[in-house]
């Protein structure tokens, strides 16, 4: 977790000097507490994309806290705002997974008792948010962890989807499964967890097509996929991950809605936090759908993938990691 | 459909305006401070909002306005003038070289839409008369150039990816940045030796505040020489719109916008955030998945639209475009006789999704916003083609009169399309849809308010 955090911190350092530093500006100043140092702390918070309506809210519940600790200046402010946003994402949570089988079980899929013990992770998202990349991270993780995933390549629509996914298991020495463009994407799924269980994998990586979720067949070839998961493998998918893209503003609620209601999200990755965006929007999504931050993409290598921690983003977010 | 948050929260502010009758500056600063939270909600960028409202105040407060008979009509107004000329007025076409080839270059941040819109772009200027000649200059992404090649080789366009024999490298080794300018440079030679006139440039996704990648980016555009260079922006980005804007205005350098993704819901406030902070105007908007989802990006209309006034001059142009002309008339004595039948609803379908996603259509109907349900009426293939199996287990006598489609016809129906006793309700929920807002296009066909015109090819 260590490292973890160290690399979320890293991966924030420019989204701290555009976002941070305009909260610590406000803060570190020995001023006292006023109206207008509560305006330009919203104004701060909404240049975050953290939205009027929890702006509002956390700015109260900031102003009643401050009441009652009887908080006199700036400073004080920041620990109190630190506090309430982390409060408000939640403790950290990792991927839930069925534990991985010790070695010499046999083939996961049938493992004594013949719960098949195969994890399976969906991930989605609308166009370009870095769906992709994230299973091809996720799949480094969990090669570190000592896992043996396999990826599927669900994307069935996008062209060279199939071409992209296939350069990331080439350069983690694993397999793809795929089938041709325009094919049935839960059919994918199938073979892909057939294969799985065939080639003694136990954790299976859908990556799914990015379409915005507006679209109205997207949400019932998704349900679709899940369905024939579900079937396959009791309990999965064991994680739904919806990619944001952290440069996005309060449509990700939006995603985040319909994606949830037709999949029960799991979980949020959001990506592109290496860039000046603060991706605020996760704390409406946190309130509003109760679905945690997992993971925190920041570059576009394979490492750049850290574990979400609510405090230290907070931090960063409020500048008073290491100030 | 684009900017429909921001849509039925300014109509609401407005609304509350007309009740209203006589306006005090009271009246106006609350119609005001409710402006602002509708603009930040729709993702306009705080500094923007923030000087927008001042600019619309300034205006609004004056004798001129509130003293006038019908002051929430000229508030209305204002917003709307200010709205447009926040993302400029008029079109802002490209501008071609005086010798050719032209060279347009789009850049962006990752997942922007680049790729999409660099053949969007050609495959508009291609039905323009143009040949255009495709560069994949993104060799960093895995296998961006072969997304270009394939959408390339579906469209009919010729995409270079290097010359023969060229080897992709690592994006990480040194050699990669010349690599790019390798693939630049000897596209551009080979489109000049095979006379093309139009050039496009796809360039890899970067962050604006990577140093190195926008020295890089420089580097290319050097090379290319572009008579234009675009920046495709996400519509869906939010309060960092303007950094990046700004990032890659001033760092590399920008003539002109593409905004993409504006077939979602997402807010739109990029599109008008983008133009302020830049000067640039939004030439291009991308709105939907298909290559043809692309036009030209009208500011004054999309104001209109944005107030929740419509948008008929473009729907006229899209029905002049695809509709049948012969079918269309037809159309019109029906609506006239007030007939409208379920085969009537299927043909419409059929030529309505030629003109684009169903929302975005009713978008440009004044009011359309507020109809409840009408999104329904957006199908997919699939659906569709359910829906002519549904409609071609119907008996004529049910086709003529759904109404008298009780349950046990609707399991018959069910059972001989294949579909479920759900489907043949939805389906009949959207016709019963489609004829509310039939009716109320007839009507407006009445009033000459232009739809007359739509009708009438
Ligand atoms: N800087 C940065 N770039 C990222 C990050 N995550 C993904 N990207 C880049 O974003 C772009 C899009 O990523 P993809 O993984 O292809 O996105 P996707 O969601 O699979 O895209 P579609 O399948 O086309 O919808 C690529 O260029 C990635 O390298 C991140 O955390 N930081
Ligand atoms: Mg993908």
């Amino acid at each position: 977790m260590a490292r973890g955090t160290r690399r979320l911190a890293e991966g924030l350092t420019r989204a701290r000097a555009g976002f941070g530093a305009g909260i610590r500006r406000v803060l570190t100043r020995n001023r006292p507490i006023d109206a207008s140092l509560y305006e330009e702390l919203a104004d701060t918070l909404i240049l975050g994309d953290t939205g009027v309506a929890v702006t509002t809210s956390v700015l109260d519940e900031l102003q009643t806290r401050a009441g009652l600790a009887g908080a006199t200046d700036a400073g004080a402010l920041r620990e109190l705002l630190v506090e309430i946003l982390s409060e408000r994402l939640g403790p950290a949570e990792e991927l839930r997974l069925p534990p991985a089988p010790a070695a010499g079980d046999g083939p996961p899929g049938h493992a004594q008792g013949d719960a098949p013990r195969t994890a399976v992770v969906m991930v989605v998202g609308v166009n370009g948010t870095g769906k992709t990349t994230t299973v091809a991270r996720l799949a480094h993780r969990l090669l570190g962890e000592g896992r043996k995933p396999l990826i599927v390549q669900a994307d069935t629509f996008r062209a060279a989807a199939t071409e992209q996914a296939l350069v990331w298991a080439q350069r983690l020495g694993l397999d793809l499964v795929h089938h041709r463009p325009g094919s049935d994407p839960a059919a994918v799924a199938f073979d892909g967890v057939r294969a799985a269980v065939a080639r003694g994998r136990d954790v299976v990586l859908v990556d799914t097509a990015g379409r915005l979720h507006t679209k109205t067949g997207l949400v019932e070839e998704l349900r679709k996929v899940r369905r024939v998961l579900a079937r396959e493998v009791e309990g999965a998918p064991h994680e739904t991950l919806l990619v944001i893209d952290g440069t996005a503003g309060l449509n990700s609620l939006e995603q985040a809605r319909v994606f949830d209601e037709a999949l029960d999200l799991t979980g949020i990755v959001i990506t592109k936090m290496d860039g000046t965006a603060r991706g605020g929007v996760v704390i409406a999504i946190r309130e509003a759908l109760g679905v945690p931050v997992k993971f925190v993409g920041v570059g576009e290598r394979l490492d750049d993938l850290v574990p979400f921690d609510a405090e230290a983003y907070a931090r960063e977010m409020v500048g008073s990691a290491g100030a | 459909m684009p900017f429909s948050l921001l849509t039925t929260r300014l109509g609401g502010v407005f609304r509350q305006l007309r009740g209203r009758g006589k306006l005090s500056e009271r009246d106006v600063d609350e119609a005001l401070r409710q402006v602002r939270l509708a603009l930040l909600e729709a993702d306009v960028n705080y500094k923007v909002v923030k000087e927008f409202v001042a600019k619309v105040r300034e205006r609004a407060v004056g004798q001129e306005v509130l003293s006038s008979v019908t002051p929430a009509q000229k508030v209305v107004k204002i917003v709307q003038d200010e709205l447009t000329d926040l993302m400029g007025r008029g079109r802002a076409g490209l501008s071609f070289s005086p010798r050719p080839p032209s060279v347009f270059m789009v850049v962006g941040l990752h997942g922007a839409g680049k790729t999409t819109a660099a053949a969007k772009l050609a495959y508009y200027l291609k039905g323009r008369g143009h040949h255009p000649f495709l560069i994949a200059a993104d060799l960093r992404r895995p296998a961006a150039q072969d997304q270009l090649a394939t959408l390339g080789r579906q469209h009919g366009f010729t995409v270079w990816a290097g010359p023969p024999g060229f080897a992709r490298p690592d994006p990480d080794s040194a050699v990669a940045a010349s690599a790019t300018l390798e693939v630049v440079r000897s596209g551009l030679v080979e489109a000049r030796r095979l006379a093309h006139d139009v050039v496009i440039v796809d360039t890899s996704g970067r962050l604006h505040v990577d140093q190195d990648l926008m020295e890089e980016l420089s580097r290319v555009k050097g090379a290319a020489g572009p008579t234009e260079v675009l920046l495709v922006v996400d519509a869906m980005t939010g309060q960092d719109a303007v950094n990046v804007a700004d990032a890659f205005a001033s760092r590399v350098g920008i003539d002109g916008v593409v905004l993409t993704k504006l077939d979602g819901d997402a807010r739109g406030g990029a599109a008008l955030s983008v133009r302020a902070v830049t000067g640039k105007p939004v030439k291009f908007a991308g709105m939907g998945e298909k290559v043809e989802d692309f036009e030209p990006f009208s500011p004054d209309r999309m104001a209109t639209r944005i107030l929740g006034m419509g948008d008929l001059a473009t729907l006229v142009e899209r029905a002049e475009a695809t509709m049948d002309a012969k079918k269309t008339l037809e159309l019109e004595k029906k609506l006239r006789r007030a007939e409208f039948t379920l085969e009537d609803f299927l043909d419409q379908l059929r030529q309505v999704r030629r003109m684009g996603p169903v929302s975005d259509i009713l978008n440009m109907l004044p009011g359309a916003g507020r109809v409840k349900g009408l999104g329904e009426l957006e199908v997919d293939d699939n659906q569709f083609r359910r829906l002519e199996a549904i409609i071609s287990s119907m008996t004529r006598q049910e086709r003529r009169d759904p109404s008298i489609i009780d349950g046990s016809r609707r399991r018959r129906i069910a059972s001989g399309s294949g579909t479920t006793t759900a489907d043949v309700n939805r389906l009949l929920r959207q016709y019963e849809e489609a004829r509310k807002l039939v009716r109320r296009m007839s009507r407006m066909g009445k009033d000459g308010r232009g739809l007359g015109r739509l009708l009438r090819p």
